[in-house]
């Protein structure tokens, strides 16, 4: 019976320390998200979550701008994309600009001693063609942004190149007689599962279907294979550890596919995968040419975007605080008038739908506020490519043609490596029986 | 009288070691003189040795060893041969099959091949060890039980990378050989065909694989709870029930209403351990072929609980004029 007493006892210690590394020191905060009882709700531990709140603190705005005066392009030379503001708006945005992204290098981080107009230095055509992403991303993608906006801080958060950035990542080196499978290391990118450590390259820069579920009772031609299953599942523990949410933060876990059980911010994350599919193609690819080897990855591409970048692991970047509001040249592609005619347009906007109903239709169709906005950044594009100095044009040729290819990853690489991702292809029809 | 009350074993035979029954004749020997370690001897028996081997043990050994050879060496490959990154990553690392695109078409060996071979020497040295399972049984006169036991988990085995592969057209389908490229392998199938929690052979199979702990359970104790009244000779007390028989059943008709026998406690354990991979066999083969999504098959047949909904999303790829 000693005996037995003795063993207890260590029996006792064990299943206690089991007990204690099992549950964590502050009780988790729990924010219900979804139907009860379907465990649809995202949990924080409330040491972390302080911590990250703390770490996603927006800067104090800059006192607005005296409005009025001349404009930017009548004074400076070369603004391409920023004209229409007034010089005092001008100034407080490049303020803005160099505090978010160069605070250590300052205005000579992206321009030279031969004028500020001057085009010649890579980081003043990248931050024109990031200013223009800005102003899309804040115009076109508000199924995504909302009107919380994003400003350069969001991702830059005060350093030239944004903290959480991605390359196609061939792996680790192979012998070329093994066919890279882009799983099975562990990797920071999948939270640490086997899953495919780079499930950016076909869902963020190309377009590779993120759904592999049927969504039939029985067999019915959907090909998708497990393999498949595993690089869309890659591709959601990103999206999950960058926002810092859990599965049913947008799904339903019974029902992965089923949109009428999910959550709205899945809704969200839809747009969202297209907007970064969009912002990777048609703005950071076609820098390639003149960014620096420094920057980009094993395979030769530039930095890119994806869901840490802005998010940093909380479920809105900075937590929802509104920056964009005291930057409205942000806002938009900048129209004929600046920011003034922006104000009038939306004014205009408002007093039409506060109008009768029929008589809103009507005006509707004649409001004149969509057709310049979007018209303008197709102007702006190409006007002024032909003013700038002769040194100029060929680096401020990629950004003037967003639709241009991407250009060739370069693989495989000196060391063998290959990108891999040969498991997204389908398994032939079976035959006919 | 010995004493059961407590976690290892405190009984520890020691006479000159047993050498087994006598072979039939034309049967290789059994090799090695029998030794024993206290040891061993507190969580199993004592002695160890002597050894039989013959054609299919040693057939089985071979193709087993070739089989983890060639998963080794394409999991040192994937970290470029190096031991340190091969031993940091080893829980990760993995011989994965064929991409889909292949088919059932043999791919090139560095591309799945090797997995095709791993996988024909696994099933070889898997298979062989069945026969040399039975083959024993036989030599022993004993019956076979055991051989058909380690059958069905075979079925359930060749379910995975064989069977239900072929019948999908794709090699891709199987397992891939690693720790936990095999678990994400599991959580994608049951992800890619609408959650597994609908389909009712998983459940099922679940249902045996926990039952078998219950009843593991539930027979070790009640067995080592009636020893001191001769209920280690439980199989004896089958036909001839002495009082340590009685005591046991009675304590399950008291604390549940109902008893198993000293016989049926042991078909009961055979059959739950079984049924656990027939029917997680049945439910792999249904996946895909049969069946696409389990979640909708569940609804269809009114097993899905309906949850109210404040508000229902609609997928906006299905929406006029959205950007893909």
């Amino acid at each position: 019976m000693k005996m037995l007493n003795g063993k207890t006892l260590v029996l006792a210690a064990v299943g206690a320390a089991a007990l204690i590394t099992g549950c964590e020191a502050p009780p988790p905060e729990v924010v219900q998200n979804g139907y009860r009882g379907l465990g649809m709700q995202t949990n924080y531990n409330t040491d972390r979550l302080q911590a990250s709140l703390d770490a996603n603190v927006p800067p104090e705005p800059i006192p607005a701008a005296t409005p009025g005066g001349p404009k930017a392009k009548d004074v400076y030379k070369n603004v391409q994309v920023l004209g229409e503001l007034t010089v005092a708006e001008f100034n407080r945005l490049m303020v803005a600009l160099t505090n978010w992204v160069a605070p250590q290098e300052g205005c000579y981080y992206c321009h030279v001693n031969e004028g500020f107009e001057y085009d010649g230095i890579y980081t003043k055509v990248v931050s024109r063609r990031m200013i223009q992403m800005t102003q899309t991303t804040n115009a076109n993608w508000k199924d995504h942004v909302a009107d919380t906006g994003v400003t350069c801080w969001t991702c830059h958060r005060g350093n030239p190149v944004p903290e959480y950035v991605w390359t196609s990542d061939p792996g680790p080196g192979q012998p070329s007689m093994i066919a890279p499978t882009g799983q099975n290391v562990a990797a920071k990118s999948v939270a640490y599962a086997s899953l495919p450590y780079d499930p950016f390259t076909p869902f963020l820069m190309q377009d590779n279907d993120v759904r592999v579920i049927g969504e039939t009772v029985l067999p019915q031609g959907n090909r998708s294979s497990i393999k498949q299953a595993e690089w869309t599942y890659g591709l959601m523990m990103h999206m999950s550890s960058a926002l810092g949410v859990n599965c049913t933060y947008c799904h339903n876990s019974r029902s992965f596919y089923s949109w009428d059980q999910s959550a709205p911010q899945r809704t969200t994350a839809w747009y969202a995968i297209r907007h970064v599919r969009e912002m990777n193609n048609d703005y950071v690819v076609p820098l390639s040419e003149i960014i620096p080897d420094s920057r980009k990855g094993p395979l030769g591409d530039v930095y890119k975007i994806y869901c840490t970048t802005c998010h940093q692991g909380a479920y809105k970047p900075l937590y929802g605080a509104k920056m964009l509001k005291d930057y409205p040249s942000l806002a938009q592609p900048l129209p004929e008038g600046g920011l003034e005619a922006v104000k009038a347009a939306k004014e205009a906007e408002a007093a039409a739908a506060e109008a009768p109903e029929q008589q809103a239709k009507a005006e509707q169709a004649e409001v004149p506020v969509p057709a310049p906005a979007e018209a303008q950044p197709a102007q702006e594009a190409a006007a002024p490519a032909a003013e700038p100095a002769p040194e100029a044009q060929q680096p401020a040729a990629a950004p003037a043609a967003p639709a241009a290819a991407p250009p060739q990853l370069r693989y495989p690489p000196p060391s063998m490596m290959q990108y891999p991702p040969a498991p997204l292809q389908y398994p032939p029809a079976p035959a006919p029986r | 009288m010995a004493e059961y009350q407590n976690i290892f074993n405190k009984v520890q035979v020691r006479e000159p070691g047993y050498p087994g029954v006598p072979l039939p004749k034309g049967e290789m020997p059994r090799l090695g003189k029998p030794v024993f370690n206290y040891w061993i001897g507190k969580i199993g028996d004592a002695q160890i040795g002597p050894f039989y081997l013959g054609f299919a043990g040693v057939a089985s050994l071979v193709c087993g060893f070739i089989a983890i050879e060639i998963i080794g060496f394409n999991m040192a490959a994937q970290v470029n041969w190096s031991p340190i990154e091969f031993l940091q990553n080893f829980f990760w690392l993995a011989l994965e099959p064929p991409p889909p695109a292949y088919g059932l078409s043999i791919p090139p060996l560095g591309d799945g091949g090797w997995w095709l071979i791993a996988g024909f020497f696994l099933t070889a040295s898997i298979i062989l060890w069945w026969i040399r399972t039975y083959q024993r049984a036989i030599a022993l006169g004993t019956g076979t039980h055991v051989a058909w036991a380690f059958a069905a988990a075979i079925f359930f085995y060749l379910t995975l990378g064989l069977i239900r592969p072929v019948l999908m057209g794709s090699w891709g389908e199987a397992v891939p050989f690693g720790i936990f490229p095999h678990l994400d392998w599991t959580a994608a199938i049951s992800i890619r065909y609408g959650n597994f929690y609908y389909n009712p052979f998983h459940a099922l199979s679940i249902v045996f694989l926990y039952g078998s702990a219950v009843l593991f359970a539930m027979h070790g104790g009640t067995i080592l709870a009636v020893s001191r009244y001769g209920g280690d000779r439980e199989i004896d007390q089958i036909t001839d029930r002495g009082t340590a028989a009685e005591r046991a059943m009675l304590l399950w008709r008291w604390t549940m209403g109902f008893n198993a026998t000293m016989e049926s406690i042991h078909r009961w354990a055979w059959w739950f351990a079984v049924l656990t991979v027939i029917t997680a066999g049945i439910g792999i083969l249904l996946t895909g072929t049969v069946v696409e999504n389990w979640y909708l098959w569940g609804i269809k047949h009114g097993i899905v609980a309906p949850y109210p909904s404040d508000l229902t999303l609609q997928d906006p790829s299905l929406l006029q004029g959205v950007s893909q």
